[in-house]
């Protein structure tokens, strides 16, 4: 067997937590990566779990990344291997050197280690079955000792471990005490018996400054509430849920009159995603802000509404959390594979806008953004997470607001200009940017009242089968998505220091493992300019961009290349000149996925330069 | 059916109702539906009820789904906003609405293909929400624009145009709204305007959910002979258990009733249901017994009609979510927006 030297690190690892569902661990995981963060040193947590409530395998990895490389890395250098159904893979995943801590309370066969590892074993069963007589303290102590050890074995501040059990268990202090001796049980038996430190080890910093941990789905639901939206309608679905879950819980606290105790807020968990989307348009139809939470198979059952609402210019917000798919796909998996279908979303001619924010800071932007857009544009608006951004914890910007900023109603004729003498076309285009005014239900008693539908109609909302009105019409649609171009979040362009004819598009999730990637390239004698996408329709220096570059790599986590076929489609490039690199495994996308794969292709162009006989 | 354009002229001595409207105000476009339609008499009905009532009509949200029946509302109230969504979804685009703006009138009209096969789902979500809304099926046992297939409600044993004999099962929507606990229940038949006119009213001014569901004959695909949704055979099998009169609180009662034969109803805008009773034993009350009674008089061939069901303290969807009075589209960013300091809080609480 080989051997290897143990890894040394400081504020620069990953550690992985493997574990059964519904064992408890979650809470504990969390804690320990929280009291990392506490100590000055960013953390990039990843939960991988399974569709599964109780006995299935679960996962928890931790960044520890001074560098604040957020993104996942891949590799695991030391491994919480709590889960003897996965044992054998766990170890089989360490990096050479890595640490494998587990419970040594049954012996194993030496067969069961590698030698190019350091093994830490520690009989935690044991420990818990002396310690403990009720069966469900022993499990979830469990988890709250070997927290303890490896607080020592990172030699980590346990000070900060203390707190935060303080600050969970708040208002139930019968079990701050239980939970601290199981704390220190863990920590002094790692002093007592076991090599502490190890080469892993965190240092106290200051890398982590005013940011906050927050998941993205309940950045993005705070946006919705920030947005000023009042009807919520959805239908759980993973990984979305916890983004209606959010909004409640916000509007709870932010959003009940104090005088009245009365809710300035609906939420409607509806009978499936028809009604979801349904509800949203009738709302949103009626002069109210109203979104819903889904995922690709809702996406997939509300073609039909999505497209009546393009046609008949109903505002929508749609929060697509994405998850690996086709069909069921891997509900609990992560990906980037519903861009074609909300762009083009429902039958006949349609295009749709995207937003694709990269982290909770940017959820929480887009999300109170996108009602602003759906107003002014009178279309759906779809803001596309995903299962990474939204299910973990990120250290993230603090939310800011702009508390002089007002609502963009869009066009909307009062009762006042109707009596004015205004003339009122529901589908007129009076400015020339496609988008036409309209009125709410119940404005006026003679004036500015018209019928909605999704057949085809003239100007003044007449309904006409002919065809000079509906390609009239159809034309207008394609003018206000122009219009869209200039309204929605910019692309973000960053030039390498050195002139390369390369460039690299990427969006959305991938943001914080592509930052990361660009360094690795970079030290492999690579230069590389950089967009990331944050919207479509796309802005016309998406263009430019691939024209002043001989060629630009486009990083998606797909199988299909979907943004690719996007820009070439919508922005008429030759396909030739964008390279796919995909990860499409489920998990999130790594820097070291992204540097091989660019890395590798760049070095294939690389010319040596033929001697020249002097 | 006609092409020709309504004449905007009118006699100058319409009778006008207490807002000042007349008869006219409530009326929409010319009925684009065959001649003899049911649903055209369910639109006059409709019509009718509104102006009675006195309701602005702008203040009316009308919402259908697809398929003749949700094609009627372009005929009624034409200065109120429309919505003629998808197939079968009309209960949650009027669902939104009414989470909207409570302060609006909502009428969902939907046809038995609308609610009973695509929307059965739909259908009975809304009314176990307990939307406020007057849910109208106009139920005629067949697919009308798609040329004659039988839909759900039509009964087993029924004959269509062609010959075919229906072996499916019938839903009847009635039965299933009270199942759901709708808090108005009612049945009715488009050739009997008397009936019909009242429990609209009646229905609009209900609190809660309100379904009527309306026999309405279709004259080009279900009105011959072996059918169990033509006029004759509505009309033969007819069993009405009650015939109501709305009136307004600020109207006395003028008509007299035989003692014991009348049942007074308030309803929560103040009006009043003067009930004529024409089964004394039928109790408009008791939902578990008007299920049984529906079935029992089901199985006889019988088509009951009326008032089946209301309850005395309805509830809506905005009481169970504890909605603000204002109407939600009506605040603004001070109203909804937190701003920065929340969001301070907030953060703190992040780290």
């Amino acid at each position: 067997m080989p051997t290897a030297t143990p890894i040394s690190r400081v504020n620069d690892f990953v550690v992985r937590f493997a574990n059964v569902n519904g064992s408890g661990s979650a809470s504990a995981n969390e804690m320990f990566a929280r009291a990392i963060m506490r100590m000055g040193v960013p953390v990039a947590p990843r939960n991988i779990f399974p569709s599964n409530i109780q006995g299935l395998p679960t996962w928890y990895e931790v960044r520890v990344t001074e560098a604040n490389h957020l993104g996942a890395r891949g590799g695991i250098d030391m491994m919480v291997a709590m889960n003897p159904q996965t044992f054998d893979k766990d170890i089989a995943a360490l990096e050479p050197g890595g640490y494998l801590f587990y419970d040594s309370t049954k012996e194993l066969p030496a067969s069961k280690f590698r030698a190019d590892i350091t093994v830490i074993g520690m009989p935690l069963t044991a420990i818990c079955n002396r310690e403990y007589t009720d069966p469900r303290q022993r499990q979830l102590f469990k988890n709250i000792i070997y927290i303890g050890a490896l607080s020592a074995l990172l030699d980590m501040d346990v000070k900060a471990v203390e707190q935060l059990i303080g600050e969970q268990y708040k208002g139930k202090e019968k079990l701050i005490e239980p939970n601290l001796k199981a704390l220190n049980i863990g920590r002094d038996y790692a002093i007592l018996n076991l090599h502490c430190p190890i080469g892993l080890r965190v240092k106290k910093s200051d890398k982590v400054g005013d940011r906050i941990f927050i998941e993205g789905n309940a950045a993005a639901a705070l946006g919705a509430v920030y947005g000023g939206a009042t009807v919520c309608a959805w239908y759980p679905i993973t990984p979305s849920s916890g983004l209606a879950d959010a909004f409640t819980k916000h509007c709870e606290r932010l959003r009940v009159d104090p005088e009245t105790k009365k809710a300035k807020y609906a939420i409607v968990q509806a009978e499936d995603e028809l009604a979801s989307i349904g509800i949203v348009i009738g709302a949103a139809w009626n002069g109210a802000r109203a979104f819903t939470a889904t995922s690709g198979p809702g996406i997939s059952l509300m073609q039909e509404f999505i497209g009546l609402a393009y046609f008949a210019e109903i505002p929508a917000v749609l929060f697509d959390v994405q998850r690996a798919g086709p069909s069921t796909g891997m509900p609990t998996r992560t990906q980037q594979c519903d861009i074609i279908s909300c762009a083009y979303a429902s039958h006949g001619d349609t295009k749709h806008v995207l937003l694709f924010p990269e982290n909770p800071a940017e959820a929480f932007e887009f999300g109170a953004a996108a009602f602003d857009l759906a107003d002014r544009l009178q279309t759906p608006i779809f803001v596309m997470l995903d299962l990474d951004i939204g299910m973990n914890h990120h250290l993230s910007q603090p939310l800011a607001w702009d508390d002089t900023r007002k609502f963009d109603r869009g066009k909307v004729m009062t009762a006042a200009e109707l009596d004015a003498g205004r003339d009122f076309g529901r589908y007129l285009d009076v400015d020339g940017d496609g988008i036409a005014f309209r009125t709410y239900p119940g404005t006026h008693p003679t004036k500015g009242s018209f019928f909605t539908r999704g057949t085809s109609r003239d100007r003044y909302a007449k309904y006409t089968e002919e065809g000079a009105p509906y390609v009239d019409n159809m034309q207008r649609l394609v003018r206000k998505f122009d219009t869209a171009k200039d309204l929605v979040p910019r692309p973000l362009q960053a030039n390498s220091v050195n002139q390369t004819k390369y460039g690299v598009i990427y969006f959305g999730s991938t943001a914080p493992a592509m930052d990361e990637a660009i360094h690795m390239i970079e030290a492999r004698g690579h230069a590389l300019d950089r967009m990331r996408i944050r919207a479509f329709p796309f802005h016309s220096s998406v263009n430019s961009f691939v024209a002043d570059h001989d060629f630009v790599f486009v990083v998606e986590q797909n199988r299909d290349a979907q943004l690719r076929s996007l820009i070439v489609n919508e922005c008429g490039i030759d396909p030739v000149r964008l390279v796919p690199i995909l990860h499409y495994d489920g998990t999130p996308i790594t820097a070291r996925f992204i540097a091989k794969a660019i890395g590798d292709h760049l070095d294939q162009l690389k010319v040596t330069p033929m001697k020249v006989s002097s | 059916m006609t092409y020709l354009a309504k004449p905007k002229f009118h006699h100058p001595h319409l009778p006008k109702n207490e807002l000042g409207y007349t008869h006219r105000d409530y009326e929409g476009a010319v009925s684009t539906l065959c001649a003899g339609c049911g649903h055209d008499s369910i639109t006059a009905a409709i019509i009718q009820a509104c102006f009675e009532l006195s309701i602005e009509p702008h203040r009316v949200a009308k919402i259908s789904g697809i398929g003749c029946s949700s094609k009627t509302p372009t005929y009624f109230l034409g200065n109120s906003h429309g919505f003629n969504s998808v197939h079968g979804r009309m209960p949650s685009v009027l669902t939104g609405a009414n989470l909207a703006n409570r302060d609006l009138i909502y009428l969902g009209v939907s046809g038995d293909g609308d609610s009973a096969s695509i929307g059965f789902g739909q259908f009975a979500h809304a009314l176990r929400r307990g939307v406020n809304m007057t849910y109208i099926v106009e139920n005629n046992g067949v697919y009308g624009l798609t040329k004659g297939q039988f839909s759900a409600t039509a009964d087993r044993g029924s004959k269509s145009k062609r010959g075919v004999i229906n072996t499916d099962n019938s839903i009847d929507l009635a039965a299933i709204a009270l199942q759901l606990g709708a808090s108005f229940v009612a049945r009715s038949f488009s050739g009997d305007k008397h009936q019909l006119v009242p429990i609209i009213k009646a229905a609009i001014s209900h609190k809660g959910a309100a379904f009527i569901d309306i026999i309405s004959p279709c004259v080009a695909f279900n009105n011959h002979a072996g059918s169990t949704k033509s006029f004759d055979f509505v009309r033969e099998h007819n069993e009405a258990v009650n015939r109501l009169d709305v009136i307004s609180t600020r109207m006395p009662i003028e008509v007299k009733y035989e003692p014991g034969t009348v049942e007074i109803v308030e309803q929560h805008d103040g009006s009043t249901i003067a009930l004529r009773k024409l089964d004394a034993d039928y109790d408009v009350h008791d939902r578990a017994a008007a299920l049984g009674f529906l079935q029992h008089h089901s199985a006889k061939g019988q088509i009951v009609t009326g008032l089946l069901h209301v309850e005395k303290e309805s509830e809506d969807l905005h009481a169970h979510l504890h909605t603000v009075d204002a109407p939600l589209n009506s605040l603004n960013e001070k109203e909804l927006c937190p701003g920065q300091a929340a969001l301070d809080k907030f953060n703190a609480s992040m780290r």
